[in-house]
């Protein structure tokens, strides 16, 4: 199959064509870049992206705090650890680097805070 | 009257690397005004991540990246107030603010760095027609509601601008729930980056409509629906390619303003095109020992070139106050042939030759020219751009030569040299 593609690694942001009939020999046309190729071939083959949201917090100076994925997720996940956030209610104090969700949905990666929030 | 070396006014990014730089350049008679409970401004409602690549070669939330800032203004012990709201700077350096602790007090500074950041243009600003049902939010304003107070302010959304707000809270509103039914952008292009398009609405399928804008919102008491229409060359909406999309709400992410209006009580001088102050290369305005740095001397990309901007105004307020005499003559860096504005936007004319940033905008996409600055018409530095967008800014450095040449000369300009125009 065939399909269109926005390079996002600069901001030229080639169009690229990608041919990915062969998946062992996916082809990528319009990059002026080396680069475009290696994005086009991750977009295709697994592609992923962080996820940041919100989480409750009882007890803080703040009712919200904010967090991210370690890492990228597979993007398959993201509505998944979405509705994992919304079940999970802190208790101050949190701090930044905490472990929120540990391993999302099986994929190794934890959900963690990037925000501290002391205890009033 | 309490007398302080600097006053610092926001603790936002701005501000914190400002207080930083000038306590590290031996000022430590600083003080931060911030008007809201905790330092950081806008980063905290940023939960995104793609903050700080430049500065600290990773990619940090916007929090994280505050928190990078925070804490090195307290492990300095440099004094900030919070819920403190500064309501005059005088041009003789007198600084009014209240707090519900400190009642109103004045302060006599010897420098004052305004650090107060931009605000977003409001409904007002664009004019658009129909019915004031409740359901128009900012998109800042939708971000801080869900992000910071969790509250989702609408179900059915449509977003007016494609600028990288808009598209960020597309994203957000579906991850919490909502449904996007459109981005409409008034121009052919979209001033936000394609990296976030991709991210943001592509993911989603959500649709972007080029040369479309809003007309009309239907809805007595809650928005119920907006008109779109394309627009012509002049930007003219046109009649018969009217459509309603039904929906809830209406997020507006039509551009930002720098927030001057201490900057006109001091009777700093602004310029007419980024709306913030005309400032030289110390980032010093028109009123000796008041300084300007981060989005409220002009809307910036990205937070890690507001840091570094700010970090040489905190440097530049120390010498100031520690009695290095403002130049007084100055030469105006002219923009020509599509460059829309360079800050600094003066030069001073001394003989203090450093290596020195230079940051713009273009007024159009152009592809395949040479950024130049010339001194006295002659091309002593260039640059070749494959491409060059207003929604990106360009950022150049001359060296300490370059910057004697350029001091030196009787004018100063910076072009665009265009080889193939698209």
């Amino acid at each position: 199959m065939s399909r269109e593609m926005i390079c996002i690694n600069c901001p030229m942001g080639c169009r690229l064509t990608v041919d990915d009939t062969d998946k062992s020999n996916i082809k990528v046309q319009g990059n002026t870049c080396p680069r475009g190729v290696t994005y086009a071939v991750n977009e295709i083959t697994s592609p992923k992206r962080m996820v940041t949201g919100s989480v409750k917090v009882d007890g803080g100076t703040i009712p919200m705090v904010s967090v991210k994925t370690r890492e990228a997720i597979p993007k398959g996940l993201i509505f998944d650890s979405l509705e994992l956030l919304k079940t999970v209610t802190l208790k101050a104090p949190v701090h930044i680097g905490d472990v929120v969700v540990a391993d999302i949905g099986g994929c190794g990666v934890d959900f963690i805070a990037t925000k501290n929030v002391e205890a009033v | 009257m309490r007398n302080i070396n600097l006053v610092i006014v926001g603790g936002g990014p701005a501000g914190l690397a400002a207080a930083k730089a000038a306590y590290d350049a031996g000022e430590r008679d600083i003080l931060i005004l911030e008007r809201e409970a905790e330092l950081g401004g806008i980063l905290n409602q940023c939960i995104h991540n793609g903050f700080g690549l430049h500065t600290f070669k990773e990619e940090l939330t916007g929090p994280e990246y505050a928190a990078r800032y925070i804490t090195e203004v307290i492990n300095r012990n440099i004094c900030y107030k919070l819920n403190a709201t500064v309501i005059d700077v005088s041009n003789s350096k007198v600084v009014t603010y209240v707090s519900a602790e400190d009642g109103l007090v004045q302060l006599q500074a010897k420098a004052i760095i305004l650090a107060c950041g931009c605000r977003e243009r409001p409904r007002g600003a664009i004019n658009i027609a129909g019915m004031r049902g409740a359901g128009v939010f900012s998109a800042g304003t939708a971000q801080k509601l869900v992000n910071i107070d969790g509250y989702l302010p609408g179900k059915e959304v449509v977003i007016l601008g494609s600028g990288d707000i808009g598209l960020i809270m597309a994203r957000r509103m579906t991850f919490e729930g909502a449904h996007v039914s459109a981005v409409v952008e008034l121009m052919p292009y979209s001033s936000g980056l394609n990296r976030n398009i991709v991210q943001c609405l592509n993911d989603f399928d959500i649709p972007l409509y080029f040369s479309h804008t809003v007309v009309d919102i239907k809805g007595k008491d809650r928005v119920e629906g907006v008109v779109i229409a394309q627009v012509d060359e002049k930007l003219q909406p046109i009649k018969s390619t009217e459509r309603l999309i039904p929906c809830d709400t209406l997020l507006l992410s039509v551009g930002l303003l720098p927030e001057n209006e201490l900057a006109k009580n001091a009777e700093v001088q602004l310029s007419n095109t980024t709306g913030g102050a005309v400032v030289d290369e110390n980032l010093m305005t028109n009123v000796d020992g008041v300084f300007e740095c981060g989005n409220v001397l002009h809307v910036h990309d990205l937070v890690d070139f507001v840091s570094a901007e700010s970090e040489n105004a905190g440097k530049c307020a120390v010498d100031y106050i520690n009695g290095i005499a403002p130049c007084r003559d100055k030469t105006v860096i002219s923009c020509t042939n599509g460059v829309r504005y360079c800050v600094p936007t003066v030069l001073n004319r001394d003989e203090h030759y450093a290596p020195q940033s230079f940051k713009m905008r273009v007024a159009n996409v152009f592809k395949k020219v040479e950024l130049a600055v010339l001194a006295d018409g002659v091309k002593i530095y260039g640059r070749k751009r494959p491409v060059v967008a207003p929604g990106e800014m360009e950022n150049i450095t001359l060296t300490a030569e370059q910057m004697q040449t350029l001091k030196q000369a009787k004018t100063v300009e910076i072009t665009l040299i265009k080889g193939e125009v698209k």
